[in-house]
This record gives structure tokens, sequence and C-alpha cells, in this order.
């Protein structure tokens, strides 16, 4: 089955790959192409929240008072610095300090959970103050009711599918600890951890553009 | 031709390399992983058909009463989905695709042999959540889903084989991610991109449009189950929704998935038109280059299937006029297959009977397209027949026949045997015959008015629809003969060697079938494509 | 070959830039610019969109391939949101057909 036609070192080198940096370079190829999946992904429902905010654009901002700015600025912060503590991982890695490479990592799954934790009493809060879609929604001013809906739909679509990319992230930062902590990665070969930082960093964009959308949209007003 | 001592089948190669179950369900061996999708499209495309002869059964007669309303509903919306989404999308990328795009290329693997066994289980595993949702009686909403019908009214599994569908997208995407960084890092020392094989280009294209464009339906799929769920949604008029969005979303995938099908029906078609004429394709860098614009233009002609449903008109004039734009990259394959023929030593081989159907149909197919393409004349023409008819010229007459004349041009490569000639033309010839006679009666239908998805119809169409029933008699016998043929030369058929069609290409200068690791010694490459010398002589290795 | 080494520094100034415009978007969301507020702050969150993929993804250092491809996933998109819009925005542009002879 797998036969290595090439000395491998010990660098994971694949049977169909003539040396590492091609397939360093194909990993990052693959990672950068699954990442552009990601935006056309997001990217549909990015699309309809436009096309509704242009639609429906008092509804909408009706909504702001509804949506705690404090958590959704601390959640903004958690994942920014949650992105600089992967950065650092990587690098760490990239120059073989392994301890300081589980800590970073565990650094960022921690942030990771506390980004889970407030996003869950969001949702909490929102579930008793009936502003979930379908379940008893109620909302105030009246006359913004129907549409406003629309954005909480999309609001729970839109994180909620973010959410479930936090919580894939994570599992993959734990089997990313596990492989350190087997003394797996080196200044020689650390791929996973620098894919793994680039989907996370993805991550990290997708609620960047989130943050404004559904949470500055109209508290000036 | 070649002077090798062609040696038995018995030697150690992909198929008997080793013999377990596990060995070939856990295997990361593309050629293997081409024949387990090989294997499971072939069911689903007989399921699909059988839907699609019960079809042509109720519609024998105008009253179609052999099943109710209901049911034909969900027959034509399962044979749809059944066909589209599980046998046409992975059909040659997932066979042909896998196993030829890295002996090609020169390479031992696809970039990610694990990544693409995955890709194989997700495809299986979407496969069966909408057999599922067939067993319990499947979709009545069309293969299209369109809100609100399906996310609110329906009372069938739409969750079930909405969920399959979005499974099943995953494997698309795989495949694609696979094969763009496949051919980007691991062509052999000498491939440069002008010396790609056209079959590499068109699937290169393909894979690009999987990659960009399945997203999208993916997520479009899963706000319409969230709204099914909820029971309101951003497609519920009752909450200032436009079900228009939900088509606006689903057709930015699902044009592109008509050239996601059609594509790779194309690189197969250059391969086989430049074998058979002994001489290379004319327009190589044409050819290559509209593959390339029909991935880049696919994706803004969508409206096109919107046109009397609701759109502005402003934009189904610039929907229209794209359209047509589209249409140029097709064409100039047409005539640079064309002119490939042209003063070139022709043999009519089985793989070439399917090349002069597909040129001959796909053509007639493609410029039906720019009727309903043609703002004016849709208005007459959507929703009847006349698409019907349309979208089976270019997917049936098109791409299933490029299908087939792949399976029968590289069997031999495959298994090491050669098949039937006598039964493999008369199949051809059949199916051929069968094909227009179900579906020409079929534009003059949907000419005359005659509406799709409709389990009855006006009396006075009767002669063309059991026309159209008799065709499928005879396509569905001409299906079912490669079968028994091809089946029985895995056992029976002489042992084929390297190049028994006598054609260039990489491929053709291992062993059939192909030792597991394709190539002793990865091959640096030194010609272009297609190096086809004066007719009668072919330069081999 | 191995990927560029960042220096720690350059990560954290980085990482102190996005916080800053983090705070700045949100303050700017209580001063009234009209129609201006979505557009001031979807362009904070290009730049910090930006600069996460400038340098914490290396987008910096990478092949003109990978950027390439990154560029394609947002042209892409944009066809998506182009093309729909283009249906929204014309749907209630009237056409006064005219008779013939006029």
């Amino acid at each position: 089955m797998a036969e290595t036609l090439v000395e491998t070192t010990g660098t994971h080198l694949q049977h169909h790959f003539a040396d590492s940096e091609q397939q360093l370079e194909t990993a990052t190829l693959g990672m950068w192409t699954f990442l552009i999946t990601e935006v056309l992904f997001f990217g549909g429902m990015f699309a309809s929240y436009a096309i509704y905010r242009a639609m429906y654009p008092d509804a909408f901002r009706s909504t702001s008072r509804f949506m705690d700015i404090s958590l959704g600025g601390t959640n903004t912060a958690v994942l920014i610095c949650s992105s600089l503590t992967m950065a650092l991982a990587v690098r760490s890695a990239q120059v073989s300090k392994r301890k300081h490479l589980i800590v970073f990592l565990c650094m960022t799954i921690c942030l990771g959970f506390v980004f889970l934790v407030i996003k869950g009493i969001e949702y909490t809060r929102k579930w008793n103050e009936h502003l979930v879609p379908g379940f008893h929604f109620q909302f105030e001013p009246h006359q913004y009711q129907q549409h406003a809906q629309l954005l909480f739909f999309l609001y729970f679509c839109m994180t909620g599918v973010h959410a479930l990319h936090m919580i894939i992230g994570v599992g993959l930062l734990t089997a990313l600890i596990i492989m350190a902590s087997r003394k797996v990665f080196n200044e020689h070969y650390y791929t996973p951890v620098e894919m793994i930082g680039l989907y996370w960093h993805f991550v990290d964009i997708v609620w960047i553009f989130l943050f404004p959308l559904l949470y500055l949209i109209g508290h000036h007003t | 031709m070649s002077t090798e001592v062609i040696r038995p089948v018995e030697t150690v190669n992909y198929l008997n390399a080793q013999h377990s179950v596990k060995s070939w369900l856990l295997t990361i061996d593309h050629k293997r992983i081409a024949i387990l999708y090989l294997v499971t499209i072939s069911v689903f495309f007989l399921i699909g058909g059988s839907f699609a002869a019960a079809i042509r059964i109720n519609l024998a007669s105008p009253e179609g009463n052999f099943f109710s309303a209901e049911t034909y509903n969900r027959l034509f919306s399962m044979h749809g989905i059944v066909m589209v989404f599980l046998f046409l999308v992975p059909s040659i990328p997932t066979t042909f695709g896998n196993f030829l795009i890295p002996i090609m290329i020169g390479a031992r693997d696809v970039a990610f042999p694990k990544l693409n066994l995955l890709s194989y289980y997700i495809f299986l595993t979407g496969g069966l959540f909408a057999l599922f949702a067939v067993v319990h009686g499947g979709v009545d909403t069309g293969w299209t889903f369109y809100a609100p019908y399906s996310s609110t009214y329906s009372n069938s599994y739409v969750l079930a084989a909405a969920f399959g569908v979005f499974i099943a997208g995953f494997s698309s995407i795989i495949t694609g991610l696979n094969f763009i960084v496949t051919i980007h890092k691991l062509r052999a020392p000498g491939m440069t991109w002008g010396r790609l094989p056209l079959f590499i280009w068109a699937h290169y294209a393909t894979s690009l449009i999987q990659v960009l464009g399945t997203p999208v339906l993916a997520i479009t799929l899963l706000l319409l189950a969230v709204e099914r769920i909820a029971k309101v949604g951003i497609f519920d008029p009752n909450i200032g929704g436009d079900p228009i969005l939900f088509q606006h979303l689903f057709w930015f995938y699902s044009h592109p998935a008509v050239y996601i099908m059609i594509l790779p029906g194309m690189g197969v078609i250059s391969e086989l038109v430049s074998c058979f004429s002994k001489k290379r394709v004319f327009g190589y860098d044409f050819v290559a280059f509209s593959s390339m614009a029909i991935a880049v233009l696919s994706f803004i002609v969508w409206g096109h299937h919107m046109f009397i449903t609701g759109l502005s008109m402003y934009a189904g004039l610039a929907f229209s006029l794209l359209s047509f734009l589209v249409a140029v990259p097709s064409a100039i394959k047409v005539f640079n297959w064309t002119a490939t023929m042209y003063k070139g030593s022709i043999s009519y081989d089985t793989p070439m009977l399917y090349v002069f159907g597909f040129i001959g149909l796909f053509t007639i197919g493609g410029l039906t397209g720019l009727y309903l393409a043609t703002l004016a004349v849709d208005v007459q023409t959507h929703g009847t027949y006349f698409v019907v008819a349309h979208f089976h010229y270019v997917m049936v007459g098109g791409m299933l026949m490029a299908f087939l004349g792949a399976l029968h041009f590289w069997w031999p490569k495959m298994t090491g045997r050669l098949y039937s000639d006598v039964w493999s033309k008369v199949a051809a010839v059949l199916i051929f015959a069968g094909f227009n006679l179900t579906f020409f009666p079929q534009f003059i239908l949907g000419y005359m008015g005659m509406p799709r998805r409709y389990h009855a119809y006006p009396p006075e169409f009767q002669t063309l629809n059991v026309l159209s029933s008799a065709g499928a008699t005879v396509l569905g016998i001409g299906y079912v003969i490669p079968i028994i043929y091809l089946l029985w030369s895995l056992k029976h058929g002489e042992p084929a060697g390297k190049n028994p069609w006598g054609a260039a290409g990489l491929e053709w200068q291992i062993e059939s079938p192909p030792t597991t690791h394709n190539f002793d010694v990865i091959p640096t490459v030194t010609e272009e494509a297609y190096n086809y010398g004066p007719a009668e002589e072919v330069i081999i290795g | 070959m191995i990927s560029h080494v960042p220096r720690v520094r350059t990560l954290v100034f980085v990482f102190l830039a996005l916080i800053v415009l983090t705070g700045a978007t949100t303050a700017i969301d209580y001063i009234n610019l009209g129609d201006w507020n979505v557009v001031v702050a979807l362009a904070i969150a290009v730049i910090k969109a930006s600069l996460v993929a400038w340098i914490f993804m290396g987008v910096r250092h990478v092949t003109s391939l990978n950027r390439l491809f990154v560029i394609a996933g947002i042209t892409w998109l944009s066809f998506l949101f182009l093309l729909t819009f283009a249906d929204y925005t014309t749907r209630s542009w009237q056409y006064q057909p005219q008779a013939w002879g006029h």
C-alpha cells in the first residue's frame, strides 16, 4: 500500500510526494482552497443579510437594543486574543519551543471556551426574552415585529454556524495538543499547527464581520 | 503499433494486490476509490432510471392515472435528485477523474489520498439519506426544493432528502479541492500546463466550480431546513421574506452545477476524438481556455432560470445577455472537435460512436438552451417540456454519452480486458436511437404548450407522449446491454495489453490494469499532448 | 523550506491594532453618521480582516498562487452579491412601453 520511495528522515513524508517541501506547499494550497469554500458558505448568509437589511433598514435598526454590545464586544476581544495566542503557538512550533507551543494552544482553547460560554449566555437571554423566531417570538415596537424576525433568524443561523466552526476548531486544537505532547512537531515539521492556525484565524475573520453587522446596527438612533 | 508482449492479466496490479474486503473499503489508492465510486453511482443510476421508467409509463396515457398525482410528483422529484446529485455530478470526476488524473499527470496518487476515501464515504452517507427519503415516499417538491412549498407546505420527507443532498455536496467539494491541489502540485517533471491532456483542463475547471459553487447550495439547504423546523424563516413572505431569494441562492450553485455535469464529459470527448482521429486536438489552447471561461461565466447566468418567477426585468436582460455569452466557449469546443476530425484517420470503434452521438446531441441541446435564454421565448417555454427536452439533450445526450464513451475507452485500461465489439456497437446505436425517440418529441410537446411536472395532459398530446415512452423503452434496453457484456468481459474478455487503441497519453504507457503505484519510475515529459504522428503511426513512450 | 517566522513584536502590534479598531468601531456606532455608519463599520471590519489575513495568516509571505485563490474566493462571492442586488434594486423600476409610431 504505502511505499516510501524517498528518504523520509522522520518528516512524515507521504509516499506520493517527492519531498517535504512539495508536501507542505500542497497542504497549504489545500487549506487555502478549503477556506475559500468557507467564504462562499458563510457568504450565502451574508448576502441574505445584506438584502434584507437594505429592504427593511428601520426594522433592523430597531433590533439593536436587544443585542448585548458588551457581550458581543467582549467576544470580539476574546477572539482577537485567541488569534494572537494561535499565531504565537505556530511561531513556537517554528522555533521548536514545544512547551510554549502547548501553553499557547491551551490558551487558545480556553479563549475559545470563553467565547462559547458567552455565546451560550447570549442565546439563553434571547430565549428568555422571546427573541427566537418560531418559538413564541415577541418584539417591541410591534410594527417591526415581522421584519425583525428576519434579523433574528439570520442572527441565530450566522452565529450558530460560526459557533459550530469554533467547536470544531476547539476539537482540532485538542488534537494538536495531544500531538505536541507526543513530540510530533519541530522546526522541520509543524504543518498541522500552521494549517489549523489558518482555520482558526479564518473563523476569527468571520466574527470580525459578524460583530458590526449584528451588534452595531443602530445605537446612534 | 507496439510490439510489446501482452501479458496475461494475472500479474500483480491494483485490483489483485490485496484481496480482503478491508483492503477495498479502507483503501487510499485512487484507482480503487474510483471503482468504489463506479459501483455506487451505477446503483444510483439504476434507481434514478427506474423512476424515469415509472414517469414514462404514467405519461403513456393522457389521464396519467397509473400513479396518483401525489405519487407522480414524488417520482419526478426523486428522479431529478438522484440523477443530478447522486449520479451526474459525481459521475465522471469521481470515477474516471479519480482513476486517471494522477496517472495522466505522472503522479502516484492525488494530493490527499485519505481525504479522497473520506469523500467517498461522505457521498455514500448522503446517498443513503436520500434513499431513506425514497423508501419513505420521497419528496414532491421537485429537485429544486423551491420555498415556500418545501419549507412550509410539503408533507414529504424534505429534511431527509435535503440533508442527503447537503452531505453529498461536501463529497463534491472535497473531490474538487483534491483535484485542484493535485493538478497544481503533483505534475511530473516536464508536465507543464500547456502539455496537460484536455481531460485535465476540463476537470480543473470542473473542480473550480465545485469548490466555489457547492458551499452556497449547502448553506441554502441549511437555511431551508432551519425554516422548515422553526416554521418561520428568511424565505417566508409572512415575515417579509422573499421566496425568490431562495431561488437566487439555489441557482447560484445549480446553474454552475450543470457545467460541473458537462465539463468532464467535454474533457472525455477531447481525449476520444483525438485518439480515434489519430490527430492532435485542433486548437488545444482554445479548448483549454474555453473550459476556464465556462468556469467563470457559468457563475453569472443563473437568473435565466428565474425569468418568469418574479425577477426584475432589467436583471433578466443582463442574465439573458450573459447566457448568450456562456454558449460561446461550448461552441468553440464543438468547432475544434470537428476540426480535429477533419482529415484525420477516423476509426469507428465504440467510443467514437459515443463521440459522434455527443457532438450531435450536445449541439442540439446547447442551441435549444439559447432559445430558452431568449427572454421572450422563455415566457412561452418556461416550465414546459421544451425545457425538459433541452436539459435531457445536454445531460443524457451529452454527458451520459460521454460517460459511456469514457467507460468503453478506459475499460481495457482499468480492468485489463477487452469487451465485445459487436454488442457494444449495438448498444451504442440503440441508445442513440432510443434517446432521440424519447426526447425529440418533447421539444414539440413543449412548444405546443405541454407543461412539465404534471401527471396528466390534454389528449391531443398523446401520440407524441407514446412515442416518447416507446423511446424510453428502447433506451432502457440500450443501457442494460453494456452492463451485461462489460461484466462478462471481466471473466472472459481478451487481455487488453497496455494500449489497445494506440492512444497517446501517459495512462497508455503503463500496464493494464495499472500497478498500485502507477509508475515504476516517475516519467519526465518532453512532448506535447496528443503527439500523434502521421496517421497509422503512434509514438509510444 | 519553512514558512517565514514572524517576530513576536509584530504579532503583538497587530493584536493591539485589532483591539483599538474594535473599540473604535463600537464607539463610532454611537455617533449618527446616517447611511455612512454601515460604510464606516464595514471599512473598519475590512481593515481588521486584512490585518489578520496579512500578518496572522501570513498572506504577506505566501505564493502568488495562494493569493490568487484568496482573490478568486472574494471575486466569486462578489458575483453573488452584485447580481442578486441587481435584481432587488431594479424590481421597482417602471417600464413605460411606447406605442408604435410615436
